[in-house]
């Protein structure tokens, strides 16, 4: 439009700002999460993530070894460098130091500071220090405290961590063994099922397809009590087996639905055609509706798989509470949260571990679960 | 024998014994019960054309009958015992219920996160879907907004536990707030009642890309020429988009809209993930889990709580649904 033109333009750039800055929003949780998952745990409690590329400030204690000291000219004189210790190893810049807890950075390096119990210290740049007194150190040297610049560590401690000692590895294995059978069964059933309704004839379709509609809100907590005590009355129990046909039970709503959905849609004449050349109802199904209906079944894959694997409370109540049938999501949120709660850089990394798997396949396959998303629910 | 072994072997049984199923059953409608043979087949082919939607019918029938149909009514059969099911109670669950404080407190915020959440997500998502369907990189953003999507609720509380963490050093929120000079830091998952906004943002941040995704679909179906007459009309940007277009998709929102206080309702693992249901920030749900085997007439009791608040959106579901169907 003539005459709009300057209106316009900025315009567009008030679109591109705020979807700028919704992204951002989306975005930077994640990221954080990311980027801690690689740090150091000392540096994570030291910095923020978004300081990460940044050498961190990081104040250490060092208890000096009096037996290295030597005598010189009727003075006690011990030396070496702070960052030969167990505690501060590795390559850093000492930005101030002190002789008391209270005060670690009192001193600037190079400068000179009375110990407490007499005589003098002095802490270089690079970590040498030189102690020098009157009289023997006694039994304990004297502590030194100092603030020191560590460059930054990337590192993959967390992981290592998380996948050894925390069992993180066989909580993987056990979601996906959860996963895969969970997600596979329902999609079988529920595709004949949803031909049944969308394709055949026969009193009481309706009534069925508004009940399938109406189980699609029925809440999960319900199922919970009597299911269990069901499955301990069968043999089940606590167990795969158990939480297989959990999840293949309250899965079958959404697949029966997007699945109808979408073979309502396909079109009429193919399928009367075959009809016509005298191919069966199971033949129809099997080399028709079946192929043609590729993109609902992934979808519904897709979001089954997605449910199943992030889900935490039909884990938590269908399997046993023993460690090595957790899978991630309860092994996080009961052991890591609450054994490691402030252990950042552990969680961090077992988030992540939990999350590649559905990121990947969705990042993979995200077109398919639009394209199911949409024919479940809009006309 | 291992579980990944048991797991294969599952699917290799399930999946073998589904496709058995549908194919014997086919094959012993078609050849033994009802062949189209003897003194008149054509009846015998339309006796098995009425069988066979039940055939196909029958294994969803029986695993929907028994995982949802059968808990709504063990459920409410079963909240009417006691803590171990050996007395008959009778109401005596729900008076407990209605005199405990904290079932109030997760009632009152149920209702807090069911006005909410849905409310935000949509509103948030509509906004989104517009935006980024006019400009070039829309669908990067889009694939962004919607990423939270494949993410547990336990991980994206995890997440978040990282921009709310009380130290200035590693929770985002308080170092934004140590940067614009505020001192201290703020816990704001222990904030009395605000602290239940801060975790209904974690499920809108995880819901938004649906909403988004389905309205930007439902945006791009508006025919053109409503909109070019509203131009040539002289209205502006914002008159189009809340005038219009979003009457046009008044009947998409609803769907996402119900859809969203779904999952609002059945959602548990945020509340016990970041607070366990302390400093008042208990739903039902999570209100449920904490008597979940310890007393099963307590828990069945406020499953059915919840149950009888989805019932109206189950009903308009229904009717929507069939309204569609005709």
């Amino acid at each position: 439009m003539p005459g709009h033109a300057g209106r316009k333009s900025g315009l567009v750039w008030a679109v591109h700002l705020s979807v700028a800055a919704l992204v951002l929003l989306w975005l930077l949780p994640t990221v954080g999460l990311l980027v801690s998952s690689f740090r150091d745990r000392d540096q994570i409690s030291a910095s923020g993530w978004w300081e990460a590329p940044l050498p961190v400030e990081q104040t250490y204690r060092v208890r000096t070894d009096p037996g290295a000291a030597v005598e010189r000219d009727g003075r006690v004189i011990l030396s070496g460098n702070v960052f030969d210790s167990e505690d501060s190893a590795g390559a850093g810049r000492v930005t101030g130091f002190g002789v008391t807890g209270r005060a670690p950075a009192e001193f600037a390096p190079g400068e000179s500071a009375g110990l407490r119990g007499g005589g003098r210290l002095t802490v270089a740049r690079d970590g040498s220090f030189t102690a020098e007194a009157e009289a023997p150190f006694g039994r304990r040297g004297p502590t030194i405290y100092f603030e020191a610049e560590t460059p930054p560590k990337v590192t993959l401690d967390n992981y290592r961590m998380v996948l050894g000692a925390d069992g993180m590895d066989r909580a993987f294995i056990n979601t996906l063994t959860v996963t895969i059978p969970a997600t596979v069964i329902p999609i079988l059933i529920a595709a004949f099922a949803a031909y049944a309704l969308a394709w055949m004839e026969f009193p009481g379709r309706g009534l069925l397809i508004a009940a399938v509609v109406g189980l699609l809100v029925v809440p999960l907590q319900l199922a919970l009590v009597p299911l269990l005590r069901l499955h301990e009355t069968v043999g089940i129990g606590q167990s795969f087996m158990g939480i297989w046909f959990a999840h293949t039970g309250f899965g079958l709503p959404l697949a029966v639905y997007l699945l109808r959905n979408y073979m309502a849609g396909l079109p009429r004449d193919i399928i009367e055609s075959a009809k016509v050349d005298g191919a069966t109802d199971f033949q129809v199904f099997t080399r028709i509706v079946l192929p043609l209906s590729f993109p609902a079944l992934a979808s519904f894959a897709i979001f089954q798989f997605l449910w199943t694997w992030n889900d935490l409370l039909v884990a938590k109540v269908f399997l046993p509470a023993a460690s090595e049938t957790k899978v991630m999501t309860v092994k996080i949120a009961d052991d890591l949260l609450g054994s490691r709660g402030g252990d950042w850089g552990i969680l961090a990394a077992a988030a992540f571990i939990s999350m590649a798997v559905p990121l990947a396949v969705f990042f993979a396959l995200q077109r398919y679960l639009v394209r199911g998303l949409l024919a479940g629910s809009v006309k | 024998m291992s579980p990944l072994l048991q797991g294969i072997a599952t699917i290799l049984i399930g999946v073998g014994g589904c496709v058995g199923y549908f194919y014997g059953a086919n094959l012993l409608l078609d050849r033994v019960i009802f062949p189209p043979r003897g003194r008149d087949p054509g009846a015998n082919i339309s006796r098995a054309n009425a069988v066979r939607p039940w055939l196909f019918l029958a294994p969803a029938m029986a695993a929907l009958g028994l995982y949802l149909v059968y808990p709504v009514v063990g459920s409410f059969w079963r909240s009417l015992y006691n803590r171990d099911g050996g007395t008959f109670i009778g109401p005596g669950n729900y008076t407990d219920l209605a005199a405990d404080p904290a079932f109030r407190t997760a009632v009152f915020n149920n209702l807090l996160w069911v006005l909410v959440v849905p409310a935000a997500s949509t509103f948030i998502g509509l906004v989104a879907a517009q935006l980024t369907d006019r400009i070039r990189w829309g669908n990067i953003a889009k694939s962004i907004i919607f990423m939270p999507m494949a993410i547990s609720f336990v991980g994206a509380s995890l997440i978040w536990k990282f921009v709310y963490a009380n130290e200035a050093d590693i929770g985002l929120l308080n170092a934004i707030r140590a940067a614009l000079g505020f001192d201290d830091p703020l816990d704001v998952i222990q904030i009395p009642f605000w602290n239940n906004f801060f975790l209904m943002a974690i499920l809108i941040w995880i819901q938004t890309g649906f909403a988004m995704v389905i309205l930007s679909a439902a945006l791009r179906g508006i025919p053109d020429e409503t909109i070019e007459a509203a131009i040539l009309d002289g209205a502006n940007p914002l008159q189009i988009f809340f005038r219009i277009m979003v009457p046009q998709i008044t009947g998409t929102i609803l769907v996402v809209w119900t859809t969203i206080t779904i999952l609002v309702l059945k959602v548990f693992d945020i509340v016990y993930t970041m607070t366990g249901g302390n400093f008042g920030t208990q739903i039902l749900p999570s209100y449920m889990m904490s008597y979940m085997f310890k007393d099963d007439g307590r828990a069945t009791a406020v499953a059915f709580v919840i149950m009888l608040i989805v019932l109206p959106v189950m009903v308009w579901n229904i009717v929507q649904a069939r309204k569609e169907m005709r």
